[in-house]
């Protein structure tokens, strides 16, 4: 067991550096103009460097002088003492800009992970034991237009009845207008009444993937012979599905939710733009756009560690859930 | 095949059941694979509507434009009236003096003014005493000792030539007029005045008299003496709409409003001018309206449809060769190439796709690069980064299928490495990938809308259903042109949900193993 997490990891770590060595060439590949346009627009704000002064940093900082095979390990050198540098758009350190919004972010996600698991699951259950019922037509069908939905489409539609119409939520914002005004308790409440619309469209979005798959296994499961066994024994259809059933369906579940509980940190990129709320998503998603280097480069390095970790983490646990499942 | 069209036409007539031996294969009807593929396929209906709301989609995108009266890039105008200042009229309500001796100055005329108007017909200023002398309606006289110095008056008198009248005619004229005298004699002549103030010297206009001053807005409009005329007639009547019509004989309409602050009337013309029909509602020419630009919605909305269904199909083509390329090469080679293959795979699924799209947009919006190169680029770079799922399940596949019986049979009867892989292995990766591609596509569609969305994607003069939900990120034509974006939105959802049911449906189609 041990042997072979420690093989997965030195694998991703591999990985890891064949990714980002990908991202910050295509980085560099990206022509200089651009480099030049950012230089040019930095140097005509008031009272900032001139453009060459502004060229020479530019290059400097990133190693765009030197080949980049030469800039990448500069780069990686500083990263990993977890040096991402000033970011261009906010003018702060990276990794200070980040500590910053990440927690928002990942409030966010991980309550709408609780609710996603909690509707989807029991959903998916009861559209397997009533396969090809109503029931499962109607919760399937559900699912894949929650997987159908563009994010956008569907939080512009909340927001039109929801902050519009009916005017109960604001449009933007984490925080209402008299927010300073507000004591401890209030200012809590205010933010998760502006939590919200987005917690609603996240676990909308993303309840059908889950549901779609609770269905499958537990599928898988109910046409397992241990389940005709104890249908044979005369044991109670209940405790043939939550029992016998749901616990077999637990394993791919709990490999799949563990894979994705890096995810909580990967922010909401859509929603978090569409609602103004300054999580990673909206601060990677604005630092982007403005062509922040620095920022971006630690952005898709750090969804890479994300990934590679949740792999790790669901086929880790994929082997110790699964007592079948022997790993030389 | 002949067989079973044998026994279905004899099923069909009915009448005649023929008489087959128990063993006779013409009473099994045979069916092939592809057929009863299509059978399960048909027999599901959520699928079928998927199907349906599919083809619907494709004539909608592809035929609609062709029908369609307009073109994408067609702007609409119209004509909006816009109500501009073409006169005023404004009622004199302060005097004007006229001096007949220097001793009538300034101050004699407020001093003259405060006594009119306190009622008193005398008054003292610097030692002297001065009359004043009721003459008419809003005109007097001032006197010192026995001689007139002047007169204070608040009607106007004007000269049909535009010199200034001479002091007497000017008296005389006032002293009729505010008098409601209907004539006036000077130097041996009789003046008279009509209705509306009109002064005529046998029959002949010679100018005229009243309390208002009309005055044109703009230096290049001149105002004729007869519109005057027939202004004041409808201000008196207290109308407040004014029809003119001139010597050519073009009618015209203007709105009379009056500001009592300023004691003036506006004469307010309707010019038309020419503007952008945006966010027109939908009308019978425009079916869904028109957007911010005054362009057709549902002329866009068709070829928005083109544009996200050619771009969806396109990546999905582009990563599903590379796909099953590198798939089919690693999954039947194995060893070090399918590793190597699969670290590949490794790293481009780390790769997070949508900041790195959002990336090279950015980048791409910078440089300025033209819309028709955007899509291209757009499509190569989502096409290249989404093969290594399709690679994932083609190599799956692959080793499965690679150690059945069929293919140890090929490789027994000498056939070529080429051969085995794309007439033996390929074809029975094809269903999978059918259904692969098919999920895929909606997958696609979205992200391609969503990049749009977010201005990263295709730009104008391009539509596309997430382009054109990009005009609610104007939070009044969220909340005020549901015509902008919700029709998109529901096409988008529809075309979506649509390939995920025929995915699924395949699915189940080809895979017997499933019950449906």
């Amino acid at each position: 067991m041990r042997k072979y997490v420690i093989k997965r990891l030195l694998l991703s770590v591999l990985i890891l550096v064949l990714v980002t060595l990908l991202i910050y060439g295509l980085m560099r590949a990206l022509p200089t103009s651009y480099i030049e346009a950012i230089a040019r627009q930095k140097s005509q704000q008031p009272g900032s460097r001139s453009y060459e002064e502004w060229m020479e940093l530019l290059t400097a900082s990133y190693g765009f002088d030197k080949g980049i095979l030469a800039g990448y390990l500069s780069w990686a050198k500083e990263a990993l003492k977890l040096n991402f540098g000033d970011s261009w758009f906010y003018t702060v350190p990276v990794t200070e800009k980040f500590n910053s919004v990440i927690w928002t972010s990942f409030t966010m996600s991980a309550i709408s992970m609780f609710f996603e698991i909690a509707i989807a699951i029991p959903l998916g259950i009861i559209a397997a034991t009533h396969q090809y019922q109503r029931a499962d037509n109607i919760i399937s069908v559900i699912a894949i237009a929650g997987i159908s939905l563009p994010t956008f489409f569907f939080a512009s539609l909340l927001k039109l009845v929801f902050s519009v119409k009916l005017g109960w939520f604001d449009l933007y914002g984490m925080i209402g207008r008299n927010y300073e005004q507000l004591d401890a308790f209030g200012k809590f409440l205010d933010k998760a009444h502006h939590m919200v619309l987005p917690i609603v469209t996240l676990v909308v979005i993303s309840i059908g993937g889950l549901m779609r798959y609770t269905r499958t296994n537990m599928l898988e499961v109910m046409n397992a012979d241990y389940i005709r066994t104890a249908r044979a024994k005369g044991v109670s259809e209940k405790k043939v599905i939550y029992h016998h059933a749901f616990r077999n369906t637990l394993i791919p579940l709990v490999t799949i939710i563990g894979g994705s509980l890096p995810g909580l940190f990967s922010g909401a990129q859509i929603t978090e733009t569409l609602y103004g709320i300054q999580g990673i998503g909206l601060t990677s998603f604005n630092a982007m756009v403005a062509g922040d280097i620095p920022f971006s480069m630690f952005y898709l390095t750090f969804m890479a560690v994300l990934t590679l970790l949740g792999n790790l983490i669901a086929d880790i646990l994929y082997a110790v859930v699964d007592p079948r499942v022997r790993i030389a | 095949m002949e067989d079973e069209n044998k026994v279905v036409e004899e099923v069909e007539s009915g009448s005649s059941e023929p008489q087959y031996s128990l063993n006779d294969d013409r009473r099994v009807k045979v069916l092939s694979p592809g057929r009863l593929v299509a059978k399960r396929f048909f027999r599901n209906r959520i699928a079928v509507i998927g199907m349906v709301i599919l083809i619907f989609m494709f004539a909608f995108s592809f035929l609609g434009g062709v029908i369609s009266p307009y073109r994408q890039d067609e702007y609409f105008y119209k004509i909006e009236a816009v109500r501009k200042a073409y006169a005023t009229v404004t009622k004199n309500v302060q005097y004007r003096y006229t001096a007949l001796s220097p001793e009538y100055n300034a101050v004699i005329q407020a001093q003259s003014l405060n006594a009119n108007n306190q009622g008193k017909d005398s008054f003292s200023y610097g030692g002297k005493t001065y009359g004043v002398v009721y003459e008419g309606r809003e005109f007097y006289s001032v006197t010192l000792g026995n001689e007139m110095i002047g007169f204070a008056y608040q009607d106007i008198v004007n000269t049909a030539s535009g010199v200034n009248p001479a002091n007497d005619y000017l008296y005389a004229a006032l002293k009729a007029y505010s008098n409601e005298e209907s004539s006036f004699e000077y130097e041996g002549k009789t003046y008279e005045f009509d209705d509306i103030g009109n002064i005529l010297l046998n029959g002949e206009l010679q100018g005229f008299v009243g309390r208002y001053i009309v005055s044109a807005s703009s230096p290049d409009v001149v105002l004729t003496q007869d519109f005057k005329d027939r202004l004041l007639e409808t201000i008196e009547e207290g109308k407040d709409v004014f029809k003119y019509t001139d010597e050519s004989g073009t009618e015209a309409e203007y709105d009379l409003t009056f500001d009592p602050s300023k004691n003036s009337w506006s004469v307010l013309q309707y010019t038309e001018t020419t503007v952008f029909d945006r966010y027109s509602p939908p009308s019978k020419e425009h079916w869904l309206g028109t957007d911010g630009k005054g362009m057709d919605m549902m002329t866009r909305l068709m070829y928005g449809g083109r544009v996200s269904l050619v771009i969806g199909f396109i990546v999905e083509i582009i990563s599903t060769i590379i796909g099953v390329i590198m798939g089919g090469i690693s999954g039947y080679f194995g060893g070090w190439v399918d590793n190597l293959i699969m670290r590949i795979v490794d790293v481009f699924y780390c790769v997070p796709s949508l900041p790195l799209i959002i990336i090279l947009g950015a980048a791409m919006d910078h440089m300025h690069v033209e819309s028709q190169l955007r899509m291209l680029y757009l499509m190569l770079i989502l096409g290249f980064l989404g093969w290594p799922g399709m690679a994932r399940m083609v190599r799956g596949l692959i080793l499965s299928l690679r150690e059945q019986e069929f293919m140890t049979a090929a490789e027994a009867t000498g056939l070529s490495v080429n051969r085995r892989i794309f007439k033996h292995l390929v074809p029975n990766v094809i269903p999978q990938l059918i259904v692969s591609m098919t999920m895929g596509l909606g997958g696609t569609i979205i992200t391609e809308a969503t990049l749009s969305f977010l201005g990263l994607g295709v730009k104008f003069p391009f539509a596309s259903w997430g382009n054109i939900i990009n005009d609610v990120n104007n939070t009044f034509v969220l909340t005020h042109y549901w015509f902008i974006w919700i029709p998109a939105g529901v096409l988008l959802l529809l075309t979506v949900l649509a390939f995920n049911l025929v995915g699924d449906g395949l699915r189940d189609a080809f895979d017997p193993k499933m019950k449906r």
